[in-house]
């Protein structure tokens, strides 16, 4: 029988985790939720999230780590920023949600072949070689390396698509590609130099 | 004054109807433009889930390529519109970003000091054209078409730039300008699930289903959406989404397509051709004639 403890101890926390989403950008403000929920009610994914939104803030802000990076939330959110309007505290919600998504990407708190982290990366990819997103190509290595099958599913669309021109054989490219790299190796020097 | 019109790569791809049809418009209301020089991707929502500081530094190449031509921007697509505009305010929010973004851009010799305004369409129809001047120019009224107006998340969320963040009107006023009837639609602003019908595909096809069924329930003949995310969605996802049992068919129009249409544009410079829900046949039983 594989019997666990329903209710977390104090020494289940991590309080570095805590501390870092109070001092991540946007965090700011966590500590002031009231736990009003209005975030989760307005929220068009939290009737399919295991955690809603009002309960990810709270588990965050108290340094619930494996529970909030292993939670689907962080994937269902689209940031449609639906959560922040209507926060009566101001809370920037959504974009911790992304800050949320950075560090369960960093840490692979994720399944294997999960498409998200995999479209996130082709993309960032593709940005950097190109400075620009053919979006017919991404899709094609996102599921080259998620989900092979779906490619064949779709492919009765990419035709009409393709048929209607809305489908760009050429990759898309700017011409100073170089300015895209030294900008991003850039950013990367200094968050070293910063500790950011 | 000229602005730099921004495309995004959407624009470029599955979107190419918002942009032909946008640039008739931007003709016939005679809105000044010169495509920005060199433009990049602005990171989407997709860039900031791998690495904030490096998508602020992406976004920002664009807004300092402007100021260098000193140029407002005008964004087209809503996300686009979105990441620009976060970054303007995270860089002046955060001393941090706006260093690391400051350092990125001297490396490719560019500066930006916070002049340029990010501006949708929408925005400089309204403000700049005004809805008089938008009428007068009306040749093929849309009489009698029921368009239902979507704006989708990010054009008026999180920053209310040019419109109530709950209950939208702007492109309402501009449909009824073009002699169209706007249906109530109460789901507006509500979420298309963005790329999740890709990711996750059970959730992506429930919350487009919503959307479509409320507009055909309200009695649209059509659907008329800022995004081209949207767009793609609504249109190439309604019949899955329907299934059998509630079949949907409902042309998905950029609002721009609308409005060449009403300013006289003939149909194949708009991109009418390119939907997957054909437009000709509601158009032909609103007998609104068009060449």
């Amino acid at each position: 029988m594989d019997l666990k403890r329903t209710v977390k101890f104090e020494a289940d926390r991590d309080p570095e985790f805590a501390r870092w989403i109070s001092h991540t950008v946007g965090g700011e403000r966590i500590r002031h939720c009231l736990q009003c929920g209005l975030c989760s009610a307005s929220c068009p994914l939290s009737l399919y999230m295991d955690y809603t939104p009002r309960r990810l803030m709270h588990l965050s802000r108290e340094g619930f780590k494996e529970e909030v990076l292993s939670s689907s939330s962080i994937w269902l959110c689209t940031a449609c920023y639906a959560c922040m309007v209507e926060c009566p505290k101001k809370i920037n919600i959504t974009h911790l949600m992304y800050a949320l998504k950075e560090r369960a990407i960093e840490e692979r708190f994720y399944p294997k072949r999960f498409p998200i982290p995999v479209m996130a990366r082709q993309f960032c990819r593709m940005v950097r070689s190109s400075g620009r997103i053919t979006e017919s190509w991404l899709i094609v290595r996102v599921f080259l390396r998620s989900a092979v099958w779906r490619l064949v599913g779709m492919s009765g669309l990419g035709w009409k698509l393709f048929r209607a021109g809305r489908i760009a054989a050429k990759r898309e490219n700017i011409q100073r590609t170089h300015e895209i790299v030294t900008l991003l190796d850039s950013v990367a020097a200094t968050r070293k130099e910063l500790a950011l | 004054m000229k602005c730099a019109y921004y495309p995004g790569c959407s624009l470029r791809g599955t979107g190419r109807a918002y942009e032909e049809s946008l640039l008739m418009v931007f003709g016939s209301l005679g809105v000044e433009i010169q495509e920005l020089d060199d433009w990049n991707c602005c990171g989407a929502t997709t860039y900031l889930s791998v690495d904030e500081l490096s998508s602020y530094a992406l976004a920002a190449r664009n807004l300092a390529l402007a100021e260098r031509d000193r140029m407002d921007i005008i964004a087209p697509c809503a996300a686009c519109y979105l990441v620009l505009n976060k970054t303007q305010r995270y860089i002046r929010d955060y001393p941090d970003i706006k260093t690391v973004v400051t350092r990125a851009l001297g490396t490719i010799g560019l500066e930006y000091h916070d002049r340029v305004r990010v501006r949708h369409p929408l925005d400089i129809f309204l403000n700049d054209v005004g809805l008089k001047a938008i009428a007068a120019k009306v040749v093929r009224p849309l009489k009698g078409l029921k368009v239902a107006p979507y704006y989708g998340c990010q054009i008026v969320r999180p920053y209310a730039t040019f419109d109530d963040q709950r209950n939208p009107t702007s492109m309402d006023r501009l449909m009824e300008a073009c002699g169209a009837t706007v249906v109530s639609y109460p789901l507006k602003t509500r979420c298309c699930g963005g790329s999740q019908k890709g990711t996750l595909p059970e959730v992506g096809l429930d919350l487009i289903r919503y959307l479509v069924e409320e507009a055909q329930m309200n009695g649209a003949d059509v659907i008329a959406t800022v995004c081209p995310l949207c767009q793609f969605n609504l249109e190439c996802f309604q019949k899955e989404a329907g299934g059998r049992r509630h079949p949907i068919s409902i042309p998905v129009l950029y609002f721009t397509q609308l409005m060449a249409l009403a300013l006289g544009a003939p149909a194949e410079t708009i991109g009418l051709q390119r939907s997957l829900v054909p437009v000709e046949p509601v158009l032909a039983a609103k007998e609104i004639v068009y060449a």
